[in-house]
This record gives C-alpha cells, structure tokens and sequence, in this order.
C-alpha cells in the first residue's frame, strides 16, 4: 500500500513533467497541467513515505525491467519513507507557491515549459534514488536528478554568470557520481551483486571497508556540498529560480545526505570509530565556515546557499557521533545521534525551503538581490516578513522552533562521549559541539543581518519601498512551512518517537528512554540526563506574555502610545544612508575571524573633488583560490600539452584507433 | 501540586528581587568610590516610574517593536522558573536543562537586537552587531563550561546537577575549578557588566546593550530594563547554585525553605559584592579586546574539560 | 583511581598542577613582555605551593628546600632579574607580535592531548596518586618549547625556556616526590647561571645586532644566498 503510493508519486510527478510537452505553446495550460499534477507528487510522497515510515515496514518490489541479469530492485523501508516525505512537503509546496511565482518567466525570454519538464523530471530522480534497492536503479535516478537540476539551473541562460555556475555545478555532481559508482563497484565486489539487500548481507575487510566508506563520504559530499567540496553551492543556487533553490537546498541536498546514510549505515554496516571522528571533523569545519562565509554575503540567496553548507555539516555533525557511538559498541547512543540527524534533515528542508520561497518573494516584489539596497519591507509585506522571521528563528536554533530541537539532541548526543572508554575521543567530542555552539551563535547573528537589514528599518532603495505583499499562493506557501517549523519544534516527542522506527533498523535497541515519559518531555538518555519539555516552553513564554499583558493592560488605556519621529540626536530627520547596513553589521565579526577570508578592502576618503568617499569590499572563498583554481590550471596545463596529438592528420587519427584496439586486444588476452 | 505551588512562588521571588541585586551592585559600587549612591532600592522607584509615562514610538516603528519587550521579558521570566532558587527538584526544572536555557537567553537577544535595529538609527544598529558578536563568541564558551560540568555530574539538567553534588562528598575537581572561571568571565559578558559594557554609559564609543534599546520609552523601557535585571539575576543564582550548592532545600518545609531563601540571599548578596569590587577595580575594555577576553573564558573550559579527562578519568 | 577516592591533599595537587597548566598556556597568549614576566612569577609561586604540599604530604622534608630555592629562583630572583634589564634595555613597552595567536593556543591545546595520549603507558608504571600529572608536565615542557619557537623576542624565548625548566621540575616533584637533592642543586644552579648569562647575551645581541628580535640573526648565516 504505502509502496503504491510512492509509486503513484513518481508517475505524478513523471506525468506533470511530460503532459504539459502536449500543449507546448499555451502557459496557462502549462501551468494548470504542471503545478497540480506536481502537488499531487508531492502529496502521495508524503502519504506513501509517511505510512512507510509510522509503520515501521518496509516494502519490496521488484519490476521485470532494466538490465538482463538485474531487474529494478525497488524498496520503501522507514528510511526512504521519511526522506520521501521531505520530498514530498517540499514539492506540495512548490505546487502551491509556483504558478504565481513562475508568472515572471512568462514574460522573460525563455518559455515556461523547460522550467516545468525538468522540475518534474527533478523530483521524478529525486523519488527514484530514494525508492531503489539496487546501484543501478540508484544511479540512473542519481543521474537524472542531477541533469535535470544542471538544466534548471541554466534555466536563465542569457546570463553568463548562470551558465558558469550551472557547468560547475555539473562538472562536480558527475565526479561525485563517479567516485560513487566507484564505492558501489567496491561493495559489488564483494556482494557479486547490485542488489542492495546482497550487498549489505556481504562482510568487508576494514582496508575495503574504509576505502569505500571514503569514496562515498566524498562522492555524497560533493553533492550535499561539505567544505571544500561546496564551491558549486552558492553560486548554483542563486542562479536557479527560487522554488528550484529551495527544491534544491531544501530536498536535493537531503538525498545525498540519505544516500550518504544508506551506503554507510545499510550496506557497509559495522562502522569503524574512526570514520565517525571523521565526519565528525569534516561536519564540524563545514559548520563553522558555512556560517562565517554566510556572513559575510551581502546576495540573499547567496547567503542562504552557504547556510546549507552550515546546516549539512550540523547534520554530518550527528552522523559523525553515531559512527563513533556505533563502532565503540554503544547502540542507543548512536541511535541517538542518528535521530538527531535525521530531525536536522527534516528541520533544514522545512526551514532553507520557507526561506528560499521568502527570498523568492523578496526578489520578485523588489527585484532586488543585494541586501544593502532592501529595508523596511515588514511594513510593505508583512506576511512574508512574518513567514521568513519564523525561518530565521528556526535556522538560529532558537526555542521553541524546530532547528533547537535538531541541535538540542545533537548537544545531548556529543554529552555522552564521557561513555566512551577512550579518553582522547572524550576530550575532542566536546570541543566539535563547542564549535557547534560557536555555528548556531553565529547564524543567530547572521540572521538578525538578514531580518534587520531587509525588513526592518527604512528602505535603502526606492525599488524596496514601492515592494508589495505577494499573491495568495505563494502566502499560502510560506505559512503552511512556518506551521509546522512551530510544530515540530513543539511536538519533538511524538516525532522523535516515529524517527525512532529508522534507528531501529540499524541499531535494534533504539532510544527505549526517549519518549518514556509522555509527549510533553523529551528525554533523550534518561530524566536525569536532560529533559525538554518544548509544548511547556510555548505555554510558558505564551503565559509569561499574557500575565504581563494583562498587568499592563490599566495602565496601557491610561497611558496611550504616542507616535512620534525617531529620536535623531538633535541633528535633523534621520534617512535610510543613516542605518547601520549588512556589511557595516558584520565588521566586528570580519575584524575577529580575519584569516578565515581572502578579502579586498578599497577605500577613499571623501575629498574635496570627490566628496562621497568610497568603499568596497569583496570576499572571496579559500577554497576557490587554494584548491579549484590550482586544480584547473593544472588541468588546462596538461591538456594545452596534450593538445599536441591534435595534428588534425586523419591518418594519425586512424592510427590511435589502430593502435587502442591492438592495446585492448593485448589487455583482454592477458 | 505543592512543587508547582512553589516554583511559582520562586519564580516570582527571583523576578521581585532582580532590580535589588542590580541596586546593591550599584550601592556598593558607589560605596566604593566614596559616593553616597542611591539605596539598593532605588531600581524598583526607577521601574515604578517608567511604568507610569507616557510611551512614545517612532512612526516607521513595526510590531516587532512594540512585541519585543513583552517578549524578552516573558522569555526571561520563564528562565526564572527554571532556576532552582532555594529549593531543588522543582517540577518547572525538567523543562529546560541548561542549554535550553542558554537558547532563551539567545532567543531574548535575537528580538533584542532585531528591535534595536527596527527604527533604522545607527545607535541601533551598532548596538544589535555587537551584542550580536559578543554573544556568538561567549555562547560557545559558556555551553564549554556547562559540558565541563556535565561530563563529572552526567547531567545537564540544572536539578540533577545540583542535587549530585549535593548528594556526594566535597571533591575539588580541578575542572570546576576552570569550568568556574570560564562561566564568571562568560557572565559578565553576557550580563553587561564592566569591563565588556557598561550599564551606566550613553557614549556611543562604548555602549551595547543601551545602544539597543535607546528608542524605548515607558513601559517598554521598564519591562527591557527589567529583563536585563532578571538577567544578572539568573546567573548570578546560577553560578553560586552551580559552584556552592550548600544550602539548597530538598525537603519542602517551612522552616528549610526560610533558611534556604536565608543562604542564598547571602551568598548572591556576597556575589554581587564581589562584581561592584570588580567593576570599581577594572576599566572598560575596547571592543575589539573583549574577543581575547572571551577567547580567555573559552581556554579556561576547553581546559577544564581537558583537566577533566587527564586528571579525573581513570 | 578515580578523583573521588583521593585525599582533598591530593585534589588540591591535581587542582595546582591544572593552573600550572593554565598559566602555561597564559604564558603562551600573553602579549606584553611585563606581563610575560609577572605570568612566569605566578608559575613559579604554583610551583611552591605544589612543592611544599607535596613536602608536607609525604613527609619528606627535603622537598620544602626545592621549594624554597624555587620561591627564592622563580618567583624572586629571575624575574626581578628579567624586569630589571627589561627596564633597562627600555622594551617594557614593546608589543610582542604572536604569529596568528588562536592558531598558537590551538596548537597548544591539541599538544595537552598529545602529551597525554604519549604518556598514558608510563603512567601506569607510578603508583602516586599525582601519577595523572605526569602529562600535564609533559604539556607544560612542550608548550614552553612551543613558546620558544613562536615568539621573536629573546626576553620572551628565555621565559619558555624557563616554563620548560619549571615543567621539568613539577614532574620531578609530582611524579617521584623530587630529585636527589645533589641533582636538584645542581639544576637549580644551572638555571642561575643561565639568568645571568642570558642576561649578558641580551647586551650582547643588543649591542651587536641593535635589537633583541632573533629574526634579525637570520642576517648572521653563513651560506650565502
């Protein structure tokens, strides 16, 4: 049954990408055929994963198709089933904040149907990596979900910028594809097969082991985007469209990381300590230089794109501690960081993807990119205002929202490491969830930049103050992904409890403390350990709020409010060049974390010819000096060398020909 | 029933005697520099007054502006509550443990710093990015100093750690005694206080915390001022709870609870002897010392939490 | 053993050699060559305080003369010594230029847990309960030659040479209750010596090269380039 509907997903979601190609040339039909049949997906994802995931079953199917000797291998256990329903929230979203948001493109240079074909064929990848049970069937949905993603992030071609961003943004998912392709050669080797089920029924010596758990920490990481393979992330996703960048950000990062999941937790199986202190660290300096770097951007989406390299680091954080847990032999504890993980996963998709449809109203209300050109858009659209400060507060892993909680458990998790009997794991795990501290502290003051510097204040360009609120869907959108941000980060229990049906697949005993003591407390040990009691929080603060409300209320109708002008220090009214702006903000931040950026600073005093001043700053990325651009003048180096065999002779053509075969001749003999 | 009786009691006792430490503090200051000072009471006219005017809000002002002190005030009064004040085992504690706790304090801060940069001054601004950087450096150091704590008493919630030490033998951990250090320089930072900011300024060179909320007036001024008092408040309770536990009440009777509320009194008065002492003794810091200030806090619990495992562990 | 079962003597052993630690690593971050000087004093006063609760724990008498050769050396005479030609040499104001200070205190960090995953099999050759302080010892030596080779000043390379020295002795008090006594006299007047010959170096580099930074030494090689 769930199978059958996650089955009815991908047709949906097959069909909203190929019928409007019937109708090509009207948008109105495009997008009445498109975005329904998209939420539609969308919905039987999250009803087909959902059942999967509260039952705690898995269901197999095997389809007579594919290659000869493999038939396709599909499977729905809890684990595919929650990152179905990932999926599908997202992608019920899209359907609704969509064809509002795509009315702009009707307009642009290029048609509508492209946008719509390769969305649908992007979720159709999506679902296809997360419902295969075989390498073959995984790879031919990696794939597509990767080229669909490529072709929409070109959507806008007649930039260059885009078309720069999208063949990097190819170039790196199809090496990370090799090198998993390359880890599921390794584990096939042993298994004799592709199925998943043989191939995690195989033992691997540890030198194997190691070495494919290493071809997948890097080839999952190079789409989930971990420092320093996360260079194609902010530059692709600001160029695609922004309910593809929360597709992408919110979604597409979350089946690398599940694919990450599956190949080292299903099919490896028994962990070496060691590659969790690995994740651990990798995860850790992800967090930390996905938020310093987040700092300092001044492009929304941009900013937003390196907050998901914080974010998926926090994730591989949690990941990293289960490994360790597990292979030390301490499975609840690791079921414990996997949760922790897994809710990080849920909490990014629903907040990243909240964000990115703000920040696609933002941009389509102002058309305006640079945060230091935006201000005082709370008044002009204060539903979207309201939306994204629920965003913000959730990615700051502020209480009572959802991103604490992920957080929280991830605290709890790196807390036991006192459990563990060697002592130098015990010293170091503390100071990777200091540096986990340091992260959320510094998102925290990176969003009060975004919110403070776009919506708050006065207008910094005349384009921010004639913005105004957006249509119904994309509201409707925006509010439904702030509910349930409030609504997992208040009922953590009850979804911790049903998280707990994927540990259970990989470690039997589960959190058997977790959720012992009713909804209202999360205990992730025990009682003793640590208690949150997230539904007491909201009432308590909500009650704090209305008993001082109240105490207030005689003298708030005796003492009226009045409505006066800011206070301006004596020196005439204040104007918007006045605000403090987003860089001006984090220039205590930049002054403190210095060597962590490579930055051009330009200025000029004002003077008598020229009496504005100026100043410029740009920050670069390390990652991109160091290791990219040394890696591609190597590249081109060698290959303006080898370009010599180039002669443009057809006969010397001929002859490499000639003498590959003889060569391949020689190697099949041998 | 009778414990939520009395974490409501407790809780708004701590609330009622906030603005008293805060005047205390500033009374012995003055007492210090040979000044007549006003009395330690002087804080609660000062709200009274605050609360009796008039309030006047900047027209480009939103309803974050006007939400936040009720806000910051709510989330802090529920801090209150879970901190054990005289009496451990308090159902109000199981709520939050103490990273919880750590989350409404940066939960306040955030809608603070948004406020302060809701009207578009620069004294706002200015203000909401340095508490903002402040506090992203002294978070990890003050969550350091808790795992320091943790990891001896296998615990981080406030009642359990509390009651383990009270349970057990005096020990000297040598982690303590870093985790210690490390939490009081945090404190300070956190709360406000010389040499990070001073509670008493108007230069702009120097201001944070006022910088933030120089656009409040009235009962929003009064409840903002008070949130910050509530704030000293709680750590100061925090860290004589943590480090001298002695004196806390597990049995609820009268009798106990009188002589608890006795020796806490005492013990938060004698801490905040020790702060006016320290903030008459030290100058104000530039802002850009207090990063190696902070990194100092952050040396003193990564130590003792390598203290912790060299020395303790066996 | 655990730290629970040890005497409230012993924790405070613990409790000291954990400051000594710390002012190690003050050592490492300070920036100002007074208060370099001052830092180096108050290790040398943690130093005697371990020496004599040690002396006075175990009863060994001899200890309480290492202890107050090293209130006499430590905390009076070199020092003193060191500010009096810092005075001299008219360098109190110098700023001392760290080469990337957080990157210097991580080091120093990740070299604590180094020097206790090496130790971990000696320590189970003592059966002192102060036997966990042996790594500690062992971080305090190789943070003073970590001081030695970050810092450009020679005051400040003479002041990790002397935090090596004092790491050196803790280790010898804490872990097998001293050295013999002929050994200890002997150091003792080995880094006497040193005071006054460093001393006369820095007239002499001061003289010879016009400043105490030791980079300028480079110009002395003899290859030439």
């Amino acid at each position: 049954m769930p199978l059958n509907f996650a089955l009815l997903a991908v047709l949906a979601a097959i069909a909203s990408g190929l019928l409007p190609l019937a109708c090509a040339k009207s948008n109105r039909a495009i997008k009445l055929l498109a975005f329904p049949l998209l939420g539609l997906a969308g919905l039987c994802g999250i009803i087909g994963g959902g059942l999967a995931l509260l039952s705690g079953t898995s269901h197999r199917l095997i389809l007579p198709v594919g290659l000869p000797w493999l038939h396709t291998h599909l499977l729905l256990d809890p684990l595919s089933g929650f990152f179905m329903v990932l999926v599908g929230l997202v992608t019920l979203v899209t359907a609704v904040y969509g064809p509002a948001y795509v009315r702009e493109y009707e307009r642009g240079p290029q048609p509508l149907l492209p946008l719509t074909v390769f969305t649908g064929l992007f979720i159709v990848g999506m679902d296809l990596v997360l419902l295969a049970a075989d390498a073959f069937t995984f790879m031919i949905g990696w794939e597509l979900m990767s080229v669909s993603a490529y072709l929409l992030v070109t959507y806008q071609h007649q930039h260059e910028r885009n078309r720069s961003a999208a063949f990097i943004y190819l170039l790196m998912s199809h090496i990370g594809a090799l090198l998993i392709l390359l880890g599921y050669g390794v584990l096939a080797g042993f298994a004799d097969s592709f199925d998943f089920a043989r191939m995690a029924a195989a033992q691997l010596p540890l030198g194997w082991g190691s070495a494919a758990f290493l071809l997948a920490l890097v080839g999952f990481g190079l789409k989930a985007g971990l420092v320093p393979l996360h260079v194609w992330l902010p530059e692709a996703h600001p160029a695609a469209p922004s309910h593809v960048s929360a597709l992408m950000s919110g979604v597409m990062l979350k089946v690398a990381v599940y694919g990450f999941i599956r190949f080292t937790f299903d099919l490896l199986g028994n962990p070496h300590w060691s590659w969790g202190l690995i994740v651990l660290f990798i995860g850790s300096i992800s967090a930390i230089l996905g938020v310093l770097y987040a700092l300092m951007q001044h492009d929304l989406k941009r900013l937003l794109a390196y907050h998901s390299v914080e974010n998926i680091g926090i994730i591989y954080i949690g990941l990293g501690l289960s490994l360790i847990f597990a292979g030390t032999g301490h499975p609840a504890l690791a079921a414990l960081g996997l949760i922790a993980a897994l809710y990080h996963c849920l909490n990014h998709a629903l907040f990243k993807s909240l964000l990115f449809f703000g920040a696609g109203v933002i941009l389509q209300q102002s058309r305006e990119h640079d945060l230091e050109k935006m201000g005082g858009l709370i008044r002009r659209m204060p539903v979207t205002a309201g939306c994204f400060l629920v965003g913000c507060i959730s990615i700051s892993a502020l209480p009572p929202f959802n991103g604490f909680v992920s957080e929280w458990l991830t605290f709890q998790a790196a807390l036991q490491s006192s459990v563990l009997s060697n002592n130098i794991l015990g010293a170091l795990i503390p100071v990777a969830a200091a540096v986990l501290a340091l992260t959320g502290a510094l998102a925290a003051a990176c969003f009060v930049k975004v919110f403070g510097v776009c919506f708050l204040g006065l207008p910094r360009s005349e384009r921010a103050a004639a913005a105004c609120e957006t249509t119904l869907g994309p509201r409707l959108g925006q509010i439904f992904l702030a509910l349930l941000c409030l609504l997992f980060g208040v009922l953590p229990t009850w979804t911790v409890a049903q998280l707990e049906n994927i540990a259970r697949l990989f470690f039997s005993s589960g959190m058997p403390e977790a959720t012992a003591h009713g909804w209202l407390w999360l205990t992730p040990v025990s009682s003793e350990v640590a208690s949150y009691g997230a539904p007491l929080v909201l009432l308590g603060i909500a009650l704090a709020w209305l008993l001082t409300w109240l105490w207030l209320h005689p003298r708030r109708r005796r003492f009226p409010v009045r409505i006066g002008p800011a206070w301006d220090c004596g020196f005439g009214p204040l104007n918007a060049r006045m605000q403090y702006t987003a860089t001006a903000f984090t220039m205590p931040i930049r002054r403190i974390f210095r060597p962590v950026w490579p930055i051009t600073e330009e200025h000029q005093a004002p003077s008598a010819e020229n009496p504005g001043g100026r100043y410029r700053l740009r920050v670069g990325d390390w990652a991109w000096l160091k290791i990219y651009q040394p890696i591609g003048r190597l590249l081109l180096g060698s290959a303006r060398r080898l370009a010599m065999i180039q002669g443009g002779n057809i006969r010397a053509y001929l002859a490499y020909s000639f003498f590959t075969l003889l060569f391949l001749l020689l190697v099949v003999s041998l | 029933m009778n414990g939520w009786l009395l974490a409501i009691v407790q809780t708004g006792l701590l609330i009622a005697a906030a603005p008293f430490l805060a005047g205390w503090v500033k009374w012995v200051k003055c007492r210090l520099q040979s000044r007549q000072g006003p009395p330690p009471w002087q804080p609660y006219r000062d709200l009274h007054r605050l609360f009796g005017k008039e309030v006047v809000v900047a027209a480009v002002a939103s309803p974050i502006f006007r939400s936040a002190p009720y806000l910051i005030f709510s989330v802090t009064a529920l801090a209150c509550s879970v901190v054990p004040l005289v009496a451990i085992g308090l159902p109000t504690t199981a709520i939050a443990d103490v990273i919880v706790l750590v989350g409404f304090f940066a939960l306040g801060r955030f809608f603070l710093a948004l406020a302060g940069m809701d009207i578009g001054t620069s004294f706002g601004g200015m203000g909401a990015s340095r508490e903002m950087t402040i506090a992203s450096l002294a978070e990890p150091a003050m969550l350091l100093g808790v795992f320091t704590l943790a990891m001896t008493v296998h615990s981080t919630n406030l009642a359990s750690m509390i009651s383990y030490l009270l349970e057990n033998p005096f020990q000297l951990y040598p982690s303590f005694v870093f985790a210690a250090m490390g939490m009081v320089l945090v404190a300070v930072a956190e709360t406000g206080r010389i040499p990070i900011d001073n509670p008493a300024t108007h230069l702009e060179l120097t201001m944070v915390h006022e910088a933030m909320i120089l656009e409040y007036s009235g009962r929003h001024l009064a409840l903002m001022e008070w949130a910050a008092m509530l704030k000293l408040m709680i750590y100061s309770v925090l860290l004589v709870n943590l480090f001298c536990p002695w004196g806390l009440v597990v049995d609820y009777t009268p009798p106990a609870l009188l002589q608890g509320l006795l020796v806490v009194t005492v013990k938060v008065l004698l801490l905040g002897t020790i702060l006016a002492f320290a903030e008459t003794a030290l100058a104000k810091m530039r802002l850009f010392r207090v990063p190696q200030y902070l990194a100092l806090a952050f040396i003193l619990c990564l130590l003792g939490i390598l203290s912790h495992v060299i020395l303790e562990v066996n | 053993m655990a730290l629970t079962q040890l005497s409230l003597a012993e924790q405070l052993v613990l409790t000291l050699a954990a400051l000594i630690l710390f002012t190690s690593f003050l050592l490492l971050a300070q920036n100002r060559i007074v208060s370099l000087i001052h830092t180096f004093a108050w290790q040398g006063v943690l130093l005697f305080v371990t020496t004599c609760l040690m002396a006075a724990n175990s009863g060994r008498h001899h200890l309480f003369i290492s202890a107050g050769l090293t209130l006499a050396l430590k905390v009076f005479f070199i020092p003193w010594q060191l500010r009096r030609l810092v005075i001299k040499l008219d360098i109190r104001r110098d700023v001392e230029v760290v080469g990337g200070p957080s990157l210097v205190m991580i080091a120093g960090g990740v070299l604590v847990l180094f020097s206790y995953y090496v130790v971990l099999p000696i320590r189970e050759l003592s059966f002192l309960a102060s036997r966990n302080t042996i790594a500690i010892s062992l971080a305090v030596i190789l943070i003073g030659m970590l001081m030695i080779i970050t810092r450009r000043k020679a005051v400040a390379q003479v002041i990790g040479f002397m935090s090596l020295e004092n790491g050196l002795f803790f280790a010898a008090v804490v872990a097998t209750y001293g050295m013999p006594m002929v050994v200890e006299l002997g150091i003792a007047f080995d880094v006497l010596v040193a005071a006054i010959l460093f001393g006369i170096f820095f007239f002499q580099l001061r003289s010879g090269i016009g400043s105490l930074d030791v980079d300028h030494l480079n110009r002395l090689h003899e290859v030439d380039r």
